[in-house]
């Protein structure tokens, strides 16, 4: 390439030398130093901040930010932008240390085939600190992401503020956030911390629509251990503080961790194939072997005989959808809602379902935020919801209701009853209580409303209801014997339509995949408003 | 933490003798399904309704002859069996209780209300269960219900160890020699160990099944193993009498079936060789013996009619021999009952035991003539069980069978089991998941149709013991029929344990796992709704195998994927998918099978070949290259921490925090399927945490135990 432009300028060359010799060889000459600095810059830039803090980099057990999207790019189909812009700092001697392309690499790559905008922080570069420079890169691609409606990743790794920079750091943080507000339910926005992540700097992936964070080496933290200790005067260590297991098991601040940086990335391009372009674009759909027309006979023997004997929902789910294939969402915080991403014949559909196997599959704070974040996020890009329901109702306690589970609860309750997207429901056992009605029921304008044969569904339980009905009287055994007559099955709820039909277990695969191609054509809109007032 | 079990050492050897009894290849009967040497006779009298007091695969395989002789039948269930097969199967169904064998399978007087209330004629108790009941037979008696068993009063002398020995004694079977008499206590059963000569054998008078059974080499372990076998008994079978006898080293266990009628007509069926056992309990068995010799064959058969016609014993029984390496035999016991392991019998005589059984129980009289039976070819019976076998040979698994494909059965292949995809494997009864059972012209071919079967048998859900039998299928020893009761630990040591590779499968698995990932990718990047996007076809990747790490080239097209590892190159004949749990290809021509256990989106395949369950981690060439920068996680040392082996209840805890404990310390004793396993420090330390207390149930992998 080098020669053929060479030959081709000395022709240039020879041909103009016959007008003005002198003035042709000046402008040839400048035209191969601006060559040669191009390739210069260009080497520079692929450096980062060079070899020995990459190789520090390294060491602590992170690949560079331009290897993440190596890895996270089907190969050669990264294409960078901006990588000539240099930050515009001429304070505390930063006007002598320049890096071309400064701390992000940004521009838009293919995802198994299909595109994706990508930042990547390159560490390596003052720490990978956010300046105005950085900010307006970043800015660049989700703007154009907003426009072609494309998904945007960010892979963070960032040490913080570009302190040298004062306030103009602080406004390129705010027009991310602005940005990633606006960007919010029209394309999924994705942020994989693999570094560090703090100060303003996280509120950007926590307004996106899925944190991953990659274990050991990357932190989330509003400020980090040296403030706590001077503040608070408590001990902690970054790990604790906002570590992979902190976040994706107590905060629910992060969704899934994954194991390396090589891990997430290849999860990440995985994760990526369940989501649609943008909220105007369908649902992806590869090719199902698994056949969708045939009964799964284990679906039978899940549910145990004994009504209060837990099970592993996961079970129902995995032997529900394609080829057992699940990616959960977050699958260690709040166990007893699970949530998660599957397909059904091949299409892509958003799975909820309580797990009697934790705290009794009850709703509680967590498990409803988990939820109503999930299900809206599913609304927002037209992904099909399937809930499965077994709830014994919201968790009842002081601590809960000082915590405001009203108003957490309602949360969940405000996703499903304004979700338009196909809302099948199957009820596997429980669906009591205020819960009931929360959980996709056919009062929230659920589509497809199923119940097995061991489906019970009442306002609570035998015990709760016969104290209260019959408070003070004996025989307390005869009465819930005849409340579990009435409730303990679903005919009370099918002779009143709430529940479409009660069907085998092991049919239900094939009838929830029928029922989604039915409904693919599904039409609904909520009333025209500035936007609802979710009660947050 | 090492699970204690009856593993011993043993030096001497066997001699080789494997040979096939009938010389060169000849046609045989085979056996798709069970069927009768001769028809049917539909004139003689049978019962029109027979009750099966009993569950499982044997449930479901008396059911299927009684349909055949036009006999109506009946299943009893508990209420977990509630859509089991047998229930299926049979016309008609009663439900018997709680899960609890004692509340269902194992109640004599329920059972005699359902025998009552579906107005059967007959009950046939397969094996286990109600079997070997006296009482339960005496019961049937006084109601006037046909027992399809010997008498009561045969169950009684044979079921008790000392009553049948001195039988045997005067009908002239060979015995081993022993103290005649009950052990009082364990100074007792070291004075009579003495007076007998070390190994001896302690075992539970009422016992069976391995269950209070100890072998005792010195003083101390007759001691122990007096107390552990006396409270093994009174647990298992409400008796605690212990007796004793002297123990034969690398014995085999070779059994004769018999025969016998109400007319004091009796016959043998030839042996079936049971040495292959664990923990006392068989896993393969074979007809006939490749060690007996027609002589020994024919006076083992004599002694088992003789015996037979001492206590005029009727319906079909099986006389259970020690033989020892000079092929002297001694009588062990004689089963009442039809055995686990029948079929391989009806497979090499052509006889159908359940319907003699039928016939025998009716009144009818035996029509086989002993010089009519002839050995037809070989038969081999795996029993396939729902169990660890990596953890002493087979510790219990539980749980639900999400996918369970029995393998297409060749000619001469027949699988007996009693369960279905979705049934659950459960605590409550025996684990065995089904019976392989391979009947060909000779026992080459008939262990070569097992392995072919069991590596197209797909169960999913539970850990289950094909690894091991497949492994002892292909084992030297076993092929030259150098076996014995102690086979398993002589030749696996302590423990079972993953083979190693050999070159070419290491590369067969990398060649279907690379094309596994490639027709994955393609799919991964095939929208059906999406932008027609060119294809990848080819690859560059990386496979890790046993921390073995294999370059690959790939090319995909159409009906072939061609992979190269180094110089070698393989063509693939695609046509597989990532759904069917079974991949049949063929690797540059030659056939070969796998099957598909899982696939994770970060490169990890899980492929069972021959049995065993490989993992293959799949990486591109650049993600590879980038690998050496990913920091490699501290391993935890498994060493200080005891988990529970198996699901089960902690008998006893003999720790507790704070404690310093030595390197083999007895720590837990968790009961299982009533084996008590004793959980012993892998390490020395201090115990750190006790997470489980006396009466706690357990699963699978709870951690018990952390020491410091």
């Amino acid at each position: 390439m080098q020669a053929f432009r060479t030959k081709f300028l000395l022709k240039i060359t020879q041909d103009s030398s016959k007008l003005t010799p002198k003035l042709t060889y000046c402008a040839v000459a400048n035209r191969l130093k601006i060559e040669k600095q191009i390739q210069e810059t260009k080497e520079k830039a692929l450096l980062g901040g060079g070899q020995n803090r990459i190789d520090a980099q390294h060491k602590k057990g992170k690949l560079t930010a331009r290897e993440r999207i190596d890895l996270f790019a089907d190969p050669g189909s990264f294409i960078e932008y901006d990588m000539f812009m240099e930050h515009t700092c001429t304070d505390f001697g930063m006007e002598l240390q320049k890096f071309p392309g400064d701390s992000v690499i940004t521009g838009h790559c293919l995802v198994n085939g299909r595109p994706i905008y990508v930042f990547s922080q390159d560490f390596t570069v003052f720490g990978g600190s956010l300046s105005s420079t950085h900010s307006k890169k970043i800015c660049k691609i989700m703007d154009q992401a907003m426009a072609v409606g494309v998904p945007i990743v960010g892979l963070n790794d960032s040490g913080g503020a570009r302190i040298q920079e004062g306030l103009d750091s602080l406004a390129g943080y705010a027009d991310i956030f602005q940005r990633n507000v606006l960007a919010s339910g029209v394309i999924p926005q994705i942020s994989l911390i693999m570094g560090p992540c703090a100060g303003g700097a996280v509120y950007s992936p926590a307004l996106t629509d899925f944190t991953f964070m990659v274990e050991d080496t990357s932190f989330l933290f509003v400020t980090g251990p040296d403030v706590v200790k001077s503040v608070t005067n408590e001990d902690v260590t970054q790990e604790k503080l906002g570590g992979a297991h902190t976040h994706t098991t107590v905060s629910g601040v992060a969704h899934k961790s994954f194991k390396n940086d090589i891990d997430a990335l290849i999860q990440l391009r995985y994760f990526l194939g369940f989501l649609p372009q943008s909220n105007s674009q369908p649902i992806p759909v590869i090719a199902c072997d698994d056949p969708c027309d045939k009964d799964v006979p284990i679906l039978d023997t899940i549910i145990p005989l004994k009504t209060i004997e837990p099970y592993d929902m996961l079970d129902v789910i995995l032997s529900i959808i394609d080829e057992r294939d699940f990616f959960q969402i977050m699958p260690n915080y709040a166990k007893n809602i699970i949530v998660g991403f599957a397909r059904m014949n091949g299409k892509t559909v958003g799975v909820v379902g309580n797990q009697p196997k934790v705290a009794a599959g009850c709703l509680d704070i967590d498990a409803s935020i988990k939820a109503a974040r999930f299900v809206r996020f599913c609304d927002a890009f037209n992904i099909p919801l399937i809930t499965l329901v077994d709830v014994p109702g919201f968790l009842p306690g002081v601590h809960q209701e000082a915590s405001g589970i009203i108003r957490h609860g309602a949360k969940l309750l405000y996703a499903y009853a304004e979700a338009t997207v196909p809302k099948l429901t199957v009820i596997t056992r429980k669906g009591y209580g205020g819960a009931y009605d929360v959980m996709s029921s056919k009062h929230l304008r659920g589509d497809v409303n199923y119940a097995w044969p061991t489906a019970e569904l009442a306002v609570m339980g035998a015990k709760g209801a016969v104290s209260v009905l019959y408070r003070g009287k004996e025989n307390a055994d005869k009465y819930e014997a005849e409340y579990n007559n009435t409730f303990g099955n679903p005919f009370h709820a099918a002779k009143r339509g709430f529940i479409d039909d009660v069907i085998e277990p092991r049919t239900t695969r094939w009838r929830l995949c029928r029922d989604l191609d039915v409904l693919a054509t599904k039409k609904m809109t909520n009333p025209p408003r500035k936007h609802g007032n979710m009660p947050l | 933490m090492v699970v204690h079990n009856l593993a011993h050492c043993f030096l001497s050897k066997l001699p080789i003798h494997s040979r096939n009894l009938h010389g060169g290849r000849r046609s045989i009967r085979h056996w798709r399904e069970i069927s009768t040497s001769g028809p049917i006779n539909c004139r003689e009298p049978k019962f029109d309704k027979v009750l099966i007091a009993n569950r499982g695969e044997i449930a479901c395989r008396i059911i299927s002859t009684a349909k055949k002789m036009g006999v109506k039948t009946v299943a009893v269930y508990s209420i977990v069996d509630a859509h089991a097969k047998h229930v299926k199967m049979a016309d008609e169904k009663v439900l018997i209780g709680g899960p609890e064998s004692s509340e269902s399978y194992l109640n004599i007087e329920r059972i005699i209300r359902a025998v009552r209330s579906s107005g059967s004629e007959a009950v046939h108790p397969g094996y286990g269960f109600l079997s070997e009941n006296a009482n339960f037979v005496e019961a049937l008696e006084r109601e006037g219900i046909a027992f399809v068993g010997p008498s009561s009063e045969a169950i009684t002398r044979m079921g008790d160890k000392l009553e049948s020995k001195r039988l045997a004694i005067e009908a002239g079977v060979n015995t081993v020699p022993g103290f005649d008499g009950i052990i009082r206590d364990s100074a007792h059963c070291v004075e009579i160990a003495n007076e007998i000569g070390y190994p001896v054998m302690i075992k539970a008078s009422a016992g069976g099944g391995g269950k209070g059974m100890r072998i005792a080499r010195n003083d101390l372990e007759a001691r122990d193993g007096f107390a552990l076998a006396a409270q093994e008994a009174l647990a298992s079978f409400g008796d605690n009498r212990i007796l004793l006898e002297k123990y034969i080293d690398n014995p085999r266990h070779i059994e004769i079936q018999v025969l016998g009628d109400k007319f004091g007509n009796a016959v043998h069926l030839f042996e079936r060789e049971c040495s292959i056992q664990r923990r006392h309990q068989k896993v393969i068995e074979e007809a006939p013996s490749t060690f007996l010799d027609d002589a020994t064959r024919s006076s083992m058969g004599m002694q088992a009619v003789s015996l037979c016609k001492k206590i005029g014993y009727h319906s079909a029984g099986t006389v259970e021999f020690l033989v020892d390496q000079n092929r002297n035999f001694y009588f062990l016991e004689m089963n009442t009952r039809l055995q686990v392991e029948h079929p391989i019998t009806e497979c090499i005589t052509g006889i159908d035991l359940v319907e003699q059984m039928l016939r025998i129980a009716k009144g009818n009289e035996l029509k086989l003539k002993q010089d009519e039976i002839k050995i037809d070819g070989w038969a081999i019976e795996s029993r396939i069980y729902a169990e660890d076998p990596y953890k002493n040979f087979g510790l219990p698994s539980t749980g639900k069978l999400y996918k369970y494909q029995e393998p297409k059965l060749a000619k001469g292949m027949r699988c007996d089991s009693g369960i279905q995809e979705g049934c659950e494997i459960s605590i409550y009864y025996d684990a065995m998941i089904s019976k392989l059972i391979a009947h060909a012209a000779d026992r080459r071919s008939a262990i070569d149709k097992t392995l072919e079967s069991l590596d197209s048998y797909v169960i999913r859900g539970l850990k289950h013991n094909i690894p091991l039998i497949r492994d002892i299928l292909t084992e030297r020893n076993f092929l030259r029929g150098d076996i014995h009761t102690n086979y398993l630990s002589k030749t696996y040591g302590g423990k079972f344990q993953t083979k190693p590779l050999h070159c070419s499968e290491k590369v067969n698995l990398v060649s279907i796992t690379a094309a596994l990932y490639a027709a994955w990718d393609c799919r991964n990047k095939t929208l059906l709704n999406g932008p027609n996007l060119k294809t990848q076809s080819e690859w560059e990747l990386s496979i890790e195998l046993l921390e073995e790490s294999y370059d690959v080239k790939l090319l995909k097209t159409a009906d072939t994927t061609t992979i190269r590892i180094g110089d070698e190159v393989f063509q693939i004949t695609n046509g597989f998918n990532l759904v069917n749990p079974i991949i049949e290809t063929r690797i540059n021509g030659t056939p070969i099978i796998m099957q598909l256990l899982s696939k994770c989106p970060s490169g990890e395949f899980k492929l069972i070949y021959k049995g065993e369950t490989r993992r293959l981690n799949v990486l591109t060439k650049r993600a590879s290259e980038l690998r050496r920068f990913v920091l490699v996680k501290p391993k935890i040392d498994y060493s200080k921490i005891i988990k529970s082996p198996m699901p089960g209840l902690v008998k006893s805890v003999m720790c507790g925090v704070g404690d310093f404990v030595s390197n083999g310390q007895n720590l837990c004793i968790i009961e299982a399927m009533k084996m008590q396993n004793t959980l012993s420090s892998d390490a020395e330390g201090v115990v750190k945490e006790v997470n489980v207390k006396e009466g706690d149930a357990v699963s699978d992998d709870d951690v018990l135990i952390i020491l410091e």
